[in-house]
């Protein structure tokens, strides 16, 4: 088979699709005003902003009002807990709660927040890389100020029972956070029926651009900005909007929302394939629940190998995936969410995750079938650790 | 991260990888927890390294550094094996990305294994020639 072009990595972003790009461009070009200028040129940007958020907060099944514009999936997350404890803290509310394996923009705000005087409980997930709404029950404690549960996971995919913990949280009258970057598009998201109050989503993870992503923050909670100056956003957070991401985002998320069942539908076959047919290899075991998890995402890892000579392999023949293992990590460890699921310093390792989109085919599946066995077998051979597995050596005691 | 091309030259063909049968020295660095581990068999003849084959578990800077090293020893005299030091090694590579340099380290020291192994086998007391090589268990990313 010739070398092909399969982007595999769609949890890591994603391409401005062309309806995206089309909405965007007359704010690229002509339409440059200042939204908060009052001549015709600056009405028409914030006349796009407010299309924007009534297209987002429906997609969202929130009020216009309820949402706010960002840079990001990092910054809505670190408004959303840092500005609470900032606005619950007089009250003696100094206590978050949190899980083990959520998304750093989301880990690292709350060990930022344990610097600072507040107190973090960390809920575990089980093997299956899922919370137990009791778990979170069982935490909140009178001066609890947020739970903050992600929606579905970046690296396993597992989807959390949002609905039931917003319930618990409403009931407990703590405020609840959902993460749900990775969910938007891919599952159905109604804040008003899942007890949601504060939701963060990214634009370039749904086919929009880099640096542009939304709050939405329920009718009744007024936190604190996170950024100050001017008064756009309602004076909730400041700097010029970027008003062609902005319509961008609104487009990529009628655009993703218009029938997620047809996707997952899709998808979720695509996927099943790819994982049923890896998990033939030897030494392979899938990380995350079976099917509680996103419609594109396949997470496997392959004893004896390590993850970036995997991807660096695949890259060689044309697949762009992503991995969990240390040296990808940026860290010493591997994957904090595979350590959390249970799994062994050396199967984290030798973790491969492919995030299918809308561009992904039957074709690239069997692409990757076809390729993925070959290049786990071509670094088995000189694996040392391979030969360990295959004698039977206990390689973890170490 | 970026890699020089040179680095994905040598992860995409790799030099020397394999095994020597009834090899003359074999040392193992690295653990499966760190996330990299790399075997080095020699070849000795008249203190020359006539040849020179390795097995990597790792990143591709892993894999890299492992090629290269072996390119830079293989036909030489054990003594220029004995110099050979990490940044030769990285020199070699065009560079590597700050945090891929432990790489490195472990290639000298998978060489420096295997040495060790070979001294011992020639009923010679390795360490005051070669050094101390840290052991498996030592901690991650030295
Ligand atoms: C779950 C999750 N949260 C937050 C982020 C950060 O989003 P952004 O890249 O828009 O800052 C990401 C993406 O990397 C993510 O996957």
């Amino acid at each position: 088979m010739d070398k092909r072009f399969v982007y595999v990595d769609n949890s890591a972003t994603t391409r401005i699709s062309e309806p995206v790009l089309e909405a965007m461009m007359p704010y690229l070009t002509g339409g440059y005003g200042n939204a908060s200028s009052i001549y015709s040129l600056g009405m028409d940007s914030a006349r796009a902003i407010l299309k924007s958020r009534e297209t987002v907060a429906k997609a969202l099944g929130a009020k216009t009002n309820e949402i706010y514009f960002t840079s990001g999936g990092s910054e809505s997350d670190n408004w959303a807990i840092k500005c609470a404890a900032d606005a619950m803290a007089p009250k003696g509310k100094k206590h978050l709660i949190t899980t083990v394996f959520e998304h750093h923009a989301v880990l690292h705000t709350a060990q930022y927040l344990e610097k600072h005087g507040f107190e973090v409980t960390y809920i575990p997930v089980d093997e299956m890389g899922l919370v137990n709404p009791a778990d979170i029950e069982k935490a909140i404690r009178p001066d609890t100020f947020l739970v903050s549960v992600m929606f579905a996971n970046n690296e396993i995919g597992t989807i959390q029972p949002i609905a039931e913990i917003g319930k618990i949280c409403r009931e407990k009258k703590v405020w609840f956070h959902t993460d749900a970057v990775q969910a938007v598009g891919n599952v159905p998201i109604n804040v008003a029926e899942m007890n949601i109050d504060l939701l963060s989503l990214s634009g370039h993870k749904i086919h929009a651009p880099k640096g542009v992503g939304a709050l939405y923050m329920r009718t009744g909670i007024n936190l604190p900005n996170l950024i100050h100056g001017g008064a756009q956003e309602r004076s909730k957070r400041a700097g010029t909007e970027n008003v062609a991401s902005i319509v961008g985002l609104a487009k990529a998320i009628e655009l993703a929302t218009a029938d997620i069942p047809a996707k997952q539908q899709r998808l979720s076959k695509i996927r099943n394939r790819i994982i049923n047919e890896l998990l033939k290899i030897p030494e392979s075991r899938l990380n995350g629940d079976p099917v509680k998890r996103l419609c594109g995402n396949v997470n496997i890892s392959f004893r004896g190998i390590e993850g970036e000579s995997l991807l660096l392999s695949l890259d060689l023949a044309g697949i762009f995936a992503s991995s969990g293992s240390a040296c990808t990590s940026g860290s010493l460890d591997p994957s904090h969410v595979l350590l959390a699921i249970g799994l062994p310093h050396s199967t984290a390792h030798g973790s491969l995750r492919i995030t299918l989109g809308e561009d992904n085919t039957e074709e690239d599946a069997d692409y990757i079938i076809e390729t993925v066995p070959k290049t786990v077998e071509k670094l088995r051979a000189m694996s040392p650790l391979w030969e360990r597995i295959l004698r039977d050596e206990d390689i973890d005691a170490e | 991260m970026i890699y020089s091309e040179k680095v994905m030259e040598h992860f995409a063909n790799p030099r020397n990888v394999g095994e020597i049968e009834n090899a003359d020295g074999v040392g193992e660095v690295g653990n499966a927890k760190c996330g990299d581990i790399m075997k080095m068999y020699l070849k000795i003849d008249g203190g020359i390294i006539t040849d020179v084959k390795f097995k990597t578990f790792g990143c591709g800077a892993a894999v890299a550094t492992s090629s290269m090293a072996t390119e830079l020893i293989k036909g030489k005299p054990v003594e220029d094996a004995l110099k050979l030091t990490n940044k030769a090694v990285v020199e070699a590579l065009d560079g590597l990305p700050t945090v891929k340099l432990h790489c490195s380290v472990l290639a000298e020291q998978a060489i420096k294994a295997a040495l060790t192994d070979y001294y011992k086998r020639q009923g010679i007391d390795p360490e005051p020639i070669v050094g101390k090589v840290p052991d498996r268990e030592a901690s991650c990313g030295i």
